[in-house]
């Protein structure tokens, strides 16, 4: 019998390896089972994987928060949350700085312009998808992860809700779902964009204020936008490489 | 000036995240004190050693109870030891806490075993608990005794770093948020770890006083001053630390100073600057100074003593939550602040907050039916001289 010639020690040797295997694939998951969705497209034109971005032309934007009506309409954003927002920035004559947001339900700037404005403009806000996100990093369970393609999601599979991503990220872009109970943030329509659309935000803007695209594409628009204008990024004194690039951004912009 | 980013408007962290570095300060600093006899031999505080210890268990096994309260997935919990991301600081809270229970229920069961092998010679249902408690070994001889002592000490002795982990570990979280100039400072965790051992002792003082009334035993006179002293130095050091965080915030002038200076001065005015500062802060501090320097009579001593703790136990809440909430109030556009209010009935409301507060009392009580916490005062039967 060939189970015969199977020596005692080799069974506890194999038991003990598969034992340790399972223990190492259950500590560490993501080696067994990946980390939530993965992209539909994994090269791009120049047979790189693709590295999305965001760009802001706050030179360009309205203020009509059409973004945050398209953002709305596209996700699942409960009322009172915003995966996207617009700020509006009104500086007086004395040196003070107005800023609010069209944080309502109509999504328009409401009360009239005061009399005595040297400057005013718009600067939309969004996940800042950070290279080294640090809302990620705080995950105690690695629910929160960065897809290879550079777009931070959340994994609603695992998510305990505890709130500690909300409260690490600078830029205030997460909020815990009051329905699910869990973190929740723009990914980027991470639906969308893996399939070769463009995120909603993006798509409804009318007047092209804010783009999208592929860093590792040398032909895309965004890289070509960025190889032209002079940018920024929002809080770069936090360490946390965000990806979402600003343009003709103001002194006053935190 | 008042913008907060949207998201802003809703605190996420709230009263339970409060109590929940106040329970584990608890823990740390009543676990120091049953410490300070086992370890380093202070016999003085041998009437509420056992006392303290409990303490420390019993608000351990509350601990995790207000996260529990808070998680939006509570089911999930343990996945944070079973699938840990050990990028962040909060993944580790799974093995110290277990760890830490595991040792101070050890100690205890070292610590107590003869108590509770004699309780097996009862008659009723408790001898059986005990039964199961020692595992069914009844072998209580001196060298037993002396082997039970000897591993307690060692278990006590590991505990304190570990029970100093547990509680730094808690002011980690909050310090290392770079995000919120509020929290963010390397001060945090030894403040916490500080203000963890006054809210121990304070606790253990404030409770000894209620059960010595209640049971008509004779305070311990001694033991009461020499957890007075240490309490005063303890707090003294906290205060400092929270003074000089303070003091560094106001000299850096960082770009956040100044919505951090308007944030003591109107959102966080009465509970920071008034309650916790003034009132709960400098009145102790000269009390439990009085009672440390001069030789007052047992009665006016005790109720000072008593007085003091009451104050530095709300000093340590208010700390925590002028930290969890006042944190959470300034918004990281540095331009505004929201607000917030516990409500009475909800989840985490301050109804939910009150029953976690009071059940380790509760459980506490139904200890010392099983194994008595004040073995000494039990024998006395003299009249009391407490509050």
């Amino acid at each position: 019998m060939p189970c015969n010639d199977i020596s005692r020690r080799t069974v506890i040797k194999q038991i003990a390896v598969g034992a340790t295997g399972t223990l190492l694939l259950s500590l560490f998951p993501r080696l067994s089972f990946g980390n939530g969705e993965s992209s539909g497209k994994t090269k791009n034109a120049a047979g790189k994987r693709p590295l999305y971005a965001y760009a802001v032309d706050t030179s360009r934007c309205i203020g009509c928060c059409a973004c945050m009506r398209g953002c709305r309409a596209e996700n699942d954003v409960p009322k009172d949350r915003y995966r996207t927002w617009v700020e509006r920035y009104r500086v007086l004559s004395n040196g003070e700085v107005q800023v609010d947001v069209a944080a309502n339900d109509q999504f328009v700037f409401q009360d009239p312009p005061p009399a005595d404005i040297t400057k005013a403009f718009f600067v939309p806000k969004l996940c800042n998808h950070c290279e080294k996100s640090v809302c990620s990093q705080v995950c105690p369970i690695g629910a929160s992860y960065e897809t290879p393609e550079g777009v931070v999601l959340v994994d609603t599979k695992r998510c305990v809700g505890c709130g500690y991503c909300v409260q690490a990220c600078p830029y205030g872009c997460r909020f815990i779902h009051p329905e699910t109970h869990m973190a929740s943030k723009c990914t980027l329509c991470y639906h969308r964009i893996t399939r070769g659309l463009l995120p909603a935000c993006v798509q409804s803007c009318p007047k092209g204020a804010r783009m999208f695209g592929d860093l590792h594409d040398p032909l895309s628009h965004l890289s070509i936008f960025m190889k032209q204008r002079r940018y920024r990024v929002l809080k770069p004194e936090m360490g946390t490489k965000p990806k979402c690039y600003y343009v003709d951004l103001d002194i006053e912009v935190i | 000036m008042n913008f907060v980013f949207p998201n802003e408007l809703h605190v996420t962290w709230t009263v339970m995240i409060v109590l929940y570095p106040y329970i584990t300060g608890l823990v740390a600093g009543a676990f120091i004190v049953s410490s300070l006899y086992h370890v380093f031999g202070c016999e003085e505080l041998k009437p509420i050693s056992r006392f303290s210890l409990a303490s420390a268990f019993v608000f351990l096994l509350f601990a995790t109870m207000p996260l529990l309260m808070h998680l939006g997935h509570a089911e999930r919990a343990f996945n944070i030891m079973l699938t840990p991301h050990f990028t962040s600081a909060m993944a580790g809270f799974g093995y110290i806490y277990s760890t830490y229970t595991i040792l101070v229920a050890l100690e205890i069961w070292f610590v107590m075993r003869s108590d509770l092998i004699r309780r097996t010679r009862d008659s009723g249902f408790l001898p059986w608990i005990c039964k199961v408690i020692v595992l069914f070994n009844y072998r209580d001889t001196p060298e037993t005794r002396n082997a039970d002592h000897r591993i307690a000490k060692v278990l006590a002795g590991v505990g304190i770093p570990l029970a100093c982990l547990l509680h730094g570990y808690v002011g980690f979280l909050f310090g290392s948020i770079k995000a919120n100039p509020w929290w963010a400072t390397p001060l945090m965790f030894v403040i916490f770890i500080f203000s963890a051992i006054v809210s121990g002792i304070s606790v253990l003082i404030f409770h000894y006083f209620i059960v010595s009334k209640i049971n008509r035993w004779k305070v311990d006179g001694p033991c009461v001053r020499s957890l007075a002293q240490y309490l005063w130095a303890f707090m003294i050091v906290a205060v400092a630390l929270e003074g000089m965080e303070l003091l560094s915030i106001i000299y850096e002038q960082t770009e956040a100073t100044d919505v951090l200076s308007l944030l003591i001065r109107t959102k966080l005015f009465w509970s920071y600057v008034v309650l916790q500062f003034f009132i709960c802060s400098l009145v102790p501090f000269f009390m439990l100074g009085i009672t440390s320097l001069f030789k007052l009579s047992d009665r006016i001593a005790f109720k000072m003593i008593w007085v003091s703790s009451c104050l530095l136990l709300a000093q340590v809440l208010l700390m925590r939550w002028n930290v969890v909430i006042g944190g959470q109030l300034l918004s990281k556009s540095l331009r505004g602040f929201t607000s917030y209010m516990p409500g009475i009935w909800e989840k985490e409301g301050l109804i939910t907050a009150g029953v976690i507060l009071t059940l380790p009392f509760v459980i506490l009580y139904v200890f010392h039916c099983i194994v008595s916490l004040f073995p000494d005062a039990e024998k006395e039967s003299l009249p009391t001289h407490g509050v």
